[in-house]
């Protein structure tokens, strides 16, 4: 089971991703940015951070990076593709998932853990969890306000394709407390929050977060078998 | 690899015009240069320096690169370094950064730097750069840089002019670290007036490397390459060269828009991430020789620092320094700020491996010069010689002052001023008061509105940030090695007695590091005082070094560097004397560390260490009931500290504390506000009946520590401190089942009200 991870010039979390693929049991494969290929993996996770610095828009320059090019084709014949953060926002920009993420309601970064529910537990990254489950992850961007228009986010709910949904306090004013959402196969997902840094106790505020890989590679071996 | 345009450049004064005309005027004065400085110059040279000299040497020789008006007091810090001290110290005071061994073949290095004054005029850019430039020392050590702290002071919290520094500053950290990927772990925000037009910021950084690795600014070896690298250099932070360049200059690029560039540089924190990994890059391929940061006096400060302190002369190409501006002059371009810069000394056998490096990076690179056997740094300007000067006199043999120093008239009448005259609460209602009046005010509250703005998760090494006493990041994986730091000063103890003060800050420091379980190891500090030429204020620095130099020796951990910062101040007006210190240590696992709240464990004790005396000079309580700042510091004892710290670390290794929180500003009262509240869980306290509330509550009493045992623990903790003679007391228990802190006889606290009052004073001030 390889799990690719992508670095873009700017790419933060990239060891944190390599690190929760690991915990999970999976090998993780270093992606460059400048990659003309995906190195065999069965799963690639779009790290957060800051790619070519968020310049012009966040994730905006990062989605014309040559290794998307694979990603992308990949993606299109079912490969389980997360966004995590800034990844989240290069898929957006990529138009593999509906939406935009625009800067925070309060225009301050914000940094804090943050309780979600799993809002649809059929995509390939969210299998693990019972539905309606709570999980506390953190949260970290100052550009996570996840934006749409009505008839998209009707679509969005009535297809199921909301698939984490802050709980509590929303911490950036997303349109209807969206967190993450999918594509219309359940493959694609992306996330604001960051689910690599509740991989343990000991340096996250939970756990809650290895559920997602440990999904994703379920979701890999019932496709071999 | 670029050029300048050379159709556009101006006039330029070579060493060849300046030895023709000896007696042409030249604006050292303007430039910061006292008569005898010039002089001195011209004796060094044996001619009048050329624009580009005059321009290196005023900015060498200014204070914040030579610290020409507190190197005379360095010598405290050898006199109080003892060998044993020293044997953990792999580099030490000159080097860009302080090193120390950390065991298992791991080497930490830490340094903290003020960047006050741009942080003032330009809040965000000032505090962002200032963040920029201690990274960059940091890697220049040859360290990947891991953590970020922040030690900030601002004006009166609700002034106008604070809603316009505070949140630029905290939006600049935020924008440029998190950029960088870099997890902010600790540090403070303290209001005081005398901050008002003089914010204090200081920025801290710690890094680690496998001690092999280490790398110092030395350009050793005839032959090899000075490389210039990272961003272009622009017209930004020159300062006081522009005027120099606005008396000389004639033409359209000297056009008066062109000197309308801010005197504070602008950050760009994408460049200084690409730059940081591949400046690791170029270290793991052992492809450097020596390296130097680009900070204050640019390239001034990088060329000269390298060639004195390596073995040789260098010379340099100052024309093929890509530049981002037009018509730049050598002077300006020898002292542009331009950030996101590094310069390496290569041997030429490295340099297409290092070109690679730097091309894999997009990181544009540039050989300006080369390591030579003379004893000069020569600079030329297409083909010209424009600098000819002893690299040793501009890094290390500028000016030295011994300052007049004395204290100051009204010192007695300040401590005279007791605080034991002013009126105390009285009664359970009172008291109730005081404690949320104080849990809500500036100083005591909450600091979330700042450090929920900073990333404190990012690369996943983080164990403690705040509000914990210290910030606590792993360095090793595999064994669970890591570090903590924590910086702290309390600028009124040291207004009322700088000596003492600064030994109350280095004990505080030290005890929030110890508060998480880990091993303080060595100290650094950021001096921040008022004017040099003001003999009260030299008089409270002096005091100050001394008090911190016989504190480490006393600790038995060393200075391992420092940073001064002078001239804070508004009109007559010091800051606060605010010596910032900083202690680093070593956790062998951080699987063991301490947590702050409360809760973790099923049965809580809580035990109070430490002893409490009636204490309130420069106390929270005295400033914020009764705006009243006298008397004396809290007694420093700093045996009993390290007493303190070796029972933390024992029962931390034991697994005999679950929760620790130290006490300091506000006294236990707001230690349990903080301890509840961060544990989110509730518990029953009671007073020991032979001394008053009031002081048991609100006295700041130094050497104090709140811990939560496991019952189960009880009395295997309780013995061991007993055993090694530090007094404890039974104060209460952990009580999961309730929602709220009681003191018994006193008042009962729901934890919504602490927290409504905790919570609420920043958004109320900045925006919810």
């Amino acid at each position: 089971m390889r799990i690719g991870a992508v670095t873009f010039p700017g790419t933060l979390d990239d060891v944190d991703t390599v690190r929760a693929i690991e915990r999970a049991g999976a090998e993780a494969v270093a992606l460059w940015h400048g990659d003309a290929d995906l190195r065999g993996v069965d799963a690639v996770v779009l790290p957060g951070g800051f790619s070519y610095g968020d310049y012009l828009r966040a994730g905006a320059i990062a989605r014309f990076a040559p290794v998307m090019e694979p990603v992308i084709e990949a993606a299109r014949k079912g490969m389980p593709v997360l966004g995590i953060c800034n990844g989240f926002q290069i898929l957006c920009e990529a138009g593999l998932l509906p939406g935009a993420l625009v800067r925070n309601h309060k225009l301050r970064f914000v940094c804090r853990d943050q309780w979600l529910r799993v809002e649809s537990t059929t995509t390939a990254w969210t299998t693990r969890y019972e539905p309606g489950a709570e999980i506390l992850v953190p949260v970290k961007s100052g550009e996570g306000a996840y934006m749409a228009d009505e008839r998209e986010l009707d679509a969005l709910e009535g297809e199921g394709r909301v698939v984490f949904r802050y709980v509590e306090d929303n911490p950036n004013g997303s349109r209807r407390d969206i967190a993450g959402v999918s594509d219309g196969s359940g493959r694609i997902v992306g996330l604001m929050p960051h689910p690599e840094h509740a991989t343990d106790p000991l340096t996250g505020p939970t756990d809650d977060g290895l559920g997602i890989f440990l999904s994703a590679m379920d979701n890999v071996k019932q496709g071999a078998a | 690899m670029s050029q300048a345009h050379p159709q556009t450049r101006p006039h330029v004064e070579t060493v060849t015009h300046a030895e023709a005309t000896p007696e042409e005027p030249q604006p050292y004065t303007e430039l910061g240069l006292a008569d005898d400085e010039y002089a001195r110059i011209r004796s060094i040279l044996g001619r009048r320096p050329t624009e580009a000299e005059l321009a290196m040497y005023s900015v060498m020789w200014s204070e914040h690169c030579s610290y020409k008006s507190s190197k005379v007091h360095w010598r405290h810090w050898k006199e109080n370094t003892t060998e044993e001290m020293r044997a953990k110290m792999l580099a030490g005071i000159g080097e860009n950064a302080g090193v120390v061994d950390i065991g298992d073949g791991w080497a930490v290095t830490f340094k903290i730097e003020s960047h006050n004054h741009p942080s003032y005029v330009e809040p965000y850019q000032g505090a962002a750069t200032g963040v920029g430039g201690i990274v960059r020392d940091i890697i220049a050590m040859g360290a990947r840089p891991l953590a970020l702290l922040d030690s900030l002071r601002f004006g009166a919290a609700e002034a106008t002019d604070t809603k316009r520094v505070l949140p630029g500053v905290t939006a600049g950290i935020s924008g440029y670290g998190n950029c960088l990927g870099l997890p902010n772990i600790g540090g403070e925000v303290v209001f005081d007036t005398t901050y008002q037009g003089n914010p204090l910021v200081n920025a801290m950084c710690v890094g680690a490397m496998r001690a092999e690795d280490l790398h110092l600014a030395h350009a050793s070896g005839t032959g090899n390459k000075v490389i210039l690298f990272g961003a272009r250099t622009g017209l930004d932070g020159i300062g006081g060269v522009s005027v120099l360049a606005s008396e000389t200059f004639t033409g359209e690029e000297s056009g008066s828009g062109r000197k309308k560039l801010p005197s504070v540089q602008v950050g760009d924190p994408f460049t200084e991430k690409v730059l940081i990994e591949c400046c690791l890059e170029l270290f793991r391929e052992e492809l450097v020789v020596g390296i130097q940061d680009l900070g204050g006096a640019g390239l001034s400060c990088a060329t000269s620092e390298l060639a004195s302190a390596g073995d040789g002369g260098m010379r340099v190409e100052l024309d093929r320094v890509p530049l981002r501006a037009e018509g730049m002059t050598p002077a300006e371009v020898l002292s542009s700020e331009s950030q996101e810069r590094m310069c390496a000394v290569v041997r030429p056998e490295d340099l297409d491996a290092f070109l690679r490096v730097c091309a894999k990076w997009d990181v544009l690179v540039t050989e300006i010069g080369e390591v030579t056997d003379g004893e000069r740094l020569e600079i030329t300007w297409h083909g010209e010689t424009v600098v000819d000067v002893p690299p040793r006199s501009l890094a290390h043999e500028g000016p030295e002052y011994h300052r007049p120093i004395q204290r100051p008239a009204a010192q007695d009448a300040l401590q005279a001023d007791s605080p034991d005259r002013l009126p105390r609460p009285s009664g359970a209602t009172e008291l109730r008061e005081t404690v949320l009046r104080m849990a809500a005010s500036p100083n005591l509250c909450s600091r979330s509105w700042v450090t929920d703005q900073y990333d404190r998760y990012v690369r996943g090494g983080t164990v403690l940030a705040q509000p914990a006493d210290s910030g606590m990041i792993m360095v090793d994986e595999r064994t669970g090695r890591g570090v903590a730091a924590a910086t702290d000063c309390n600028g009124r103890y040291v207004k009322l007695d700088p000596y003492t003060g600064t030994q109350l800050a280095l004990a505080e420091a030290y005890r929030n590091v110890a508060t998480g379980g880990a091993t303080p190891l060595a100290v650094t500090n950021c001096l921040n005082f008022g004017s040099a030429e003001d003999p009260g204020v030299m008089w409270q620095f002096e005091q100050a070094v001394r008090g911190l130099a016989e504190g480490c020796a006393e600790l038995g951990i060393p200075v391992t560097g420092g940073n001064v910062s002078f001239y804070n101040q508004t009109g007559d007006t010091a800051v606060l004397p605010t010596p910032v210190v900083g202690v680093l240590g070593v956790l062998d696992d951080v699987r063991r560390r301490i947590p702050t709240g409360i809760g973790g464990e099923p049965g809580e004790t809580l035990l109070l260490l430490g002893e409490t005396a009636e204490e309130f000079g420069g106390s929270d309580w005295a400033d914020v009931v009764h705006g009243h700042l006298g008397g004396l510091p809290p007694a420093v004892d700093l045996r009993r500290e390290k007493l303190l710290a070796e029972v933390l670390i024992a029962g931390s290794r034991d697994g005999m504390i679950s929760a620790a929180h130290d006490l300091s500003g506000g006294g236990l009262a707001q230690t349990l506000v903080e301890t509840v509240l961060i544990g989110q869980t509730g518990a029953r306290v009671v007073l020991a009946d032979d001394q008053d509330p009031f002081v048991q509550l609100f006295s700041e009493s130094a050497g104090r520590v709140l811990v939560a045992v496991p019952r189960t623990e009880e009395l295997r903790f309780t013995e061991l401190c007993t055993a090694r003679g530090l007094p404890w007391r039974r104060t209460g228990v952990v009580d999961p089942e309730s929602d709220a802190l009681e003191i018994q006889d006193i008042a009962t606290f729901g934890l919504g009200e602490l927290r409504e009052a905790w919570e609420s004073t920043l958004p109320g001030l900045y925006g919810a």
